[in-house]
């Protein structure tokens, strides 16, 4: 049964190797793909069922014992992280079916579409810090070569700050790596919690300062996110919205785990580091979407801002604090990609991402204007809607870890957060098409305009829409498994027994 | 041994840095290039150098630490496929916009 845990990365490895050698014709392609992450899909969530209970599956590949060999390891998080991933991989790689064109279908979007799964799976389960490297470079060089296919201006320009800011992430990713093995001798994550305490203090709080700004650069937090909103909003919508939903995530999620796991020894510096760090993303990030009118350069500034409070669920480091921000990245995965599709559908309709020459969509998508609204709001953090639990936990948090003035940001980047979402609303669904429509359609190619709204692309959106709502209402269902993730990843004896076996 | 890897090690990623600040695109892809050497250095200076030992454990005897040479190993070959990719990625930007000036790349930026 433990052996199962790698099938989350072998099934889109060899989706996508078959989609590669197959090549044409494209409609077996397309359906080779979908089939690829449905099944990643159901075992995923089959994962989830077997660890809910809080067990911790762990493979050793090769049968070589734990701190010698390559482990995988899956705990609640990780599954958690798994079942979120393959939910927004097959959303996203529907609305691909009915978005992507002839072109970049030939140029190999469904393998490297795959590919990237692969790499984001491979991040959640790997028992090594090596390995994770490994994974997440999988991960970057298919997103690499997803955001420049097709090649055009925009892309090139975005994609080239975009690669160059991750390769300098990964040489300090491996460079923390390698002080850290000359520290401890040891990468494996379990082992490496009990052998840090044995390194020198000092040497301990550098390695954790690297390991924030690595993945604090793929994560993008407060300095280091410029790259996000130069990059996210230039390829076709399909790909920023997979990319809105899983990559900033993944390096959330590589910080979750090595400041649960093995920077624990000093959190007075690193959580309080972390914690000024969220704050600081919060505000940056939601004033770069405030003063933004491109609907997609504003959603990709949010990204930022909704980073910052999965960070302070981190850093005030109680067991309701991480509940809460665990709620939040699953919160966020659904909300943020259905968002990045409206906004692509937004785009496909208008033939322009600027706000201010949009207007008229309520009246001519009623259906849209009310999965953006529900999306929108549960973004910002209504009642009875996802972002409003992950948010009231978060608060509630803070202040019984009496940390006033992160809970007072929170508050006030929320409302934020809801201004910008209703600048869209009222630019782009509430006020009058202010074009004359022949104009407008007149300059657009015919792909454009065919069929806007089009199931494939309106019931992704409207999957996710319909999660977000039930998280919302369910709430009490998801907070008792996502508190027993929580207590597992602040308890890491548990992880260690599993791992180490002893 | 070490200090002398220590001191390579910081001078590539120095110069890296230095070349990634400047304006050309070239210049930047081969500060990045430095900078990958660096850390491959320092991956491979953290296990403890030893010459002339064997990597396989015997009794009462020193040996070589083989975990950081597969490491390299990897993180190389990792390291030619992405800068392969930047090297393609530089020219086509180049090309598409007709510069090599990375302050005249902010079409995206705005």
């Amino acid at each position: 049964m433990e052996r199962l845990i790698v099938l989350p990365m072998l099934i889109p490895f060899f989706t996508a190797v078959t989609v590669l050698l197959l090549r044409r014709p494209m409609r077996i392609v397309r359906f080779v793909a979908l089939i690829g992450a449905l099944a990643e899909l159901g075992v995923n969530v089959g994962l989830l069922v077997r660890v809910s209970g809080g067990e911790v599956l762990v493979e050793q590949i090769g049968n070589w014992p734990a701190p010698y060999g390559i482990s995988f390891v899956l705990d609640l998080f990780s599954a958690l992280m798994l079942t979120l991933t393959s939910v927004v991989g097959l959303v996203v790689l529907i609305y691909a079916l009915g978005s992507m064109d002839g072109d970049r279908e030939r140029l190999g979007f469904y393998s490297l579409y795959h590919f990237l799964l692969l790499g984001v799976c491979g991040s959640f389960l790997s028992g090594d810090l090596f390995n994770l490297y490994v994974f997440f470079e999988v991960m970057l060089l298919s997103s690499f070569a997803l955001m420049t296919l097709g090649g055009e201006r925009g892309q090139l320009e975005g994609g080239l700050k975009y690669v160059v800011i991750n390769m300098v992430s990964s040489t300090l990713l491996v460079s923390a790596v390698g002080i850290i093995y000359g520290a401890t001798g040891t990468l494996n994550m379990a082992d490496l919690s009990l052998r840090l305490a044995e390194a020198p203090p000092g040497l301990s709080t550098v390695l954790a300062s690297m390991f924030i700004v690595a993945f604090g650069i793929k994560a993008g937090l407060f300095p280091l996110f410029f790259w996000l909103p130069a990059s996210y909003h230039t390829p076709p919508p399909a790909v920023s919205a997979v990319f809105a939903g899983l990559l900033t995530k993944v390096g959330v999620y590589a910080l979750f785990r090595v400041f649960t796991l093995i920077f624990v020894q000093d959190t007075a510096y690193t959580h309080t580091l972390l914690l000024v760090l969220a704050g600081l993303t919060m505000v940056s990030g939601v004033l770069g979407a405030v003063a933004q009118y491109d609907v997609r350069r504003l959603l990709a500034f949010h990204i930022i801002s909704q980073i910052g409070y999965m960070m302070m669920g981190l850093a005030l480091f109680t067991p309701l604090a991480l509940l809460g921000a665990i709620l939040h990245i699953g919160h966020n995965m659904m909300v943020k990609t259905s968002l990045f599709l409206i906004g692509g559908c937004m785009g496909r309709l208008r033939g322009t991402y600027d706000l201010k020459r949009m207007g008229g969509l309520l009246r001519e998508q009623p259906r849209l204007a009310g999965l953006f609204l529900v999306a929108a709001l549960s973004l910002a953090g209504l009642p009875p809607l996802s972002g409003f639990f992950s948010k009231y936990i978060l608060v509630r948090a803070g202040i019984e870890s009496e940390q006033y003035l992160i809970v007072a940001v929170s508050l006030v980047v929320s409302l934020l957060t809801l201004f910008s979402m209703l600048k869209i609303w009222n630019e782009a669904f509430w006020k009058p098409a202010l074009v004359p429509r022949n104009e407008a359609t007149a300059q657009l190619p015919s792909t454009v305009r065919q069929h806007p709204s089009a199931w494939l692309l309106v019931a992704p959106v409207a999957v996710l829409v319909l999660l977000s709502i039930a998280l919302g209402l369910f709430a009490e269902g998801a907070y008792t498994l996502v508190l027993r993730a929580a207590e597992i990843m602040l308890n890491p004896e548990i992880y260690r027994a599993a791992v180490l076996g002893r | 041994m070490e200090i002398v890897m220590a001191v390579v090690v910081g001078v590539l990623f120095a110069t890296g840095t230095y070349m990634i600040l400047r304006r050309s695109i070239v210049k930047l892809i081969v500060g990045l290039g430095l900078l990958g050497y660096g850390a491959n250095l320092l991956l491979f200076t953290m296990g403890t150098l030893r010459r002339g030992e064997s990597p396989i454990l015997e009794n009462g005897h020193t040996v070589a630490n083989p975990v950081p040479q597969a490491l390299i190993l990897t993180a190389i070959v990792i390291g030619f496929g992405v800068s392969a990719f930047a090297l393609v990625l530089a020219y086509r930007a180049s090309s598409a916009t007709g510069h090599d000036d990375l302050d005249e790349l902010q079409t995206t930026d705005r």
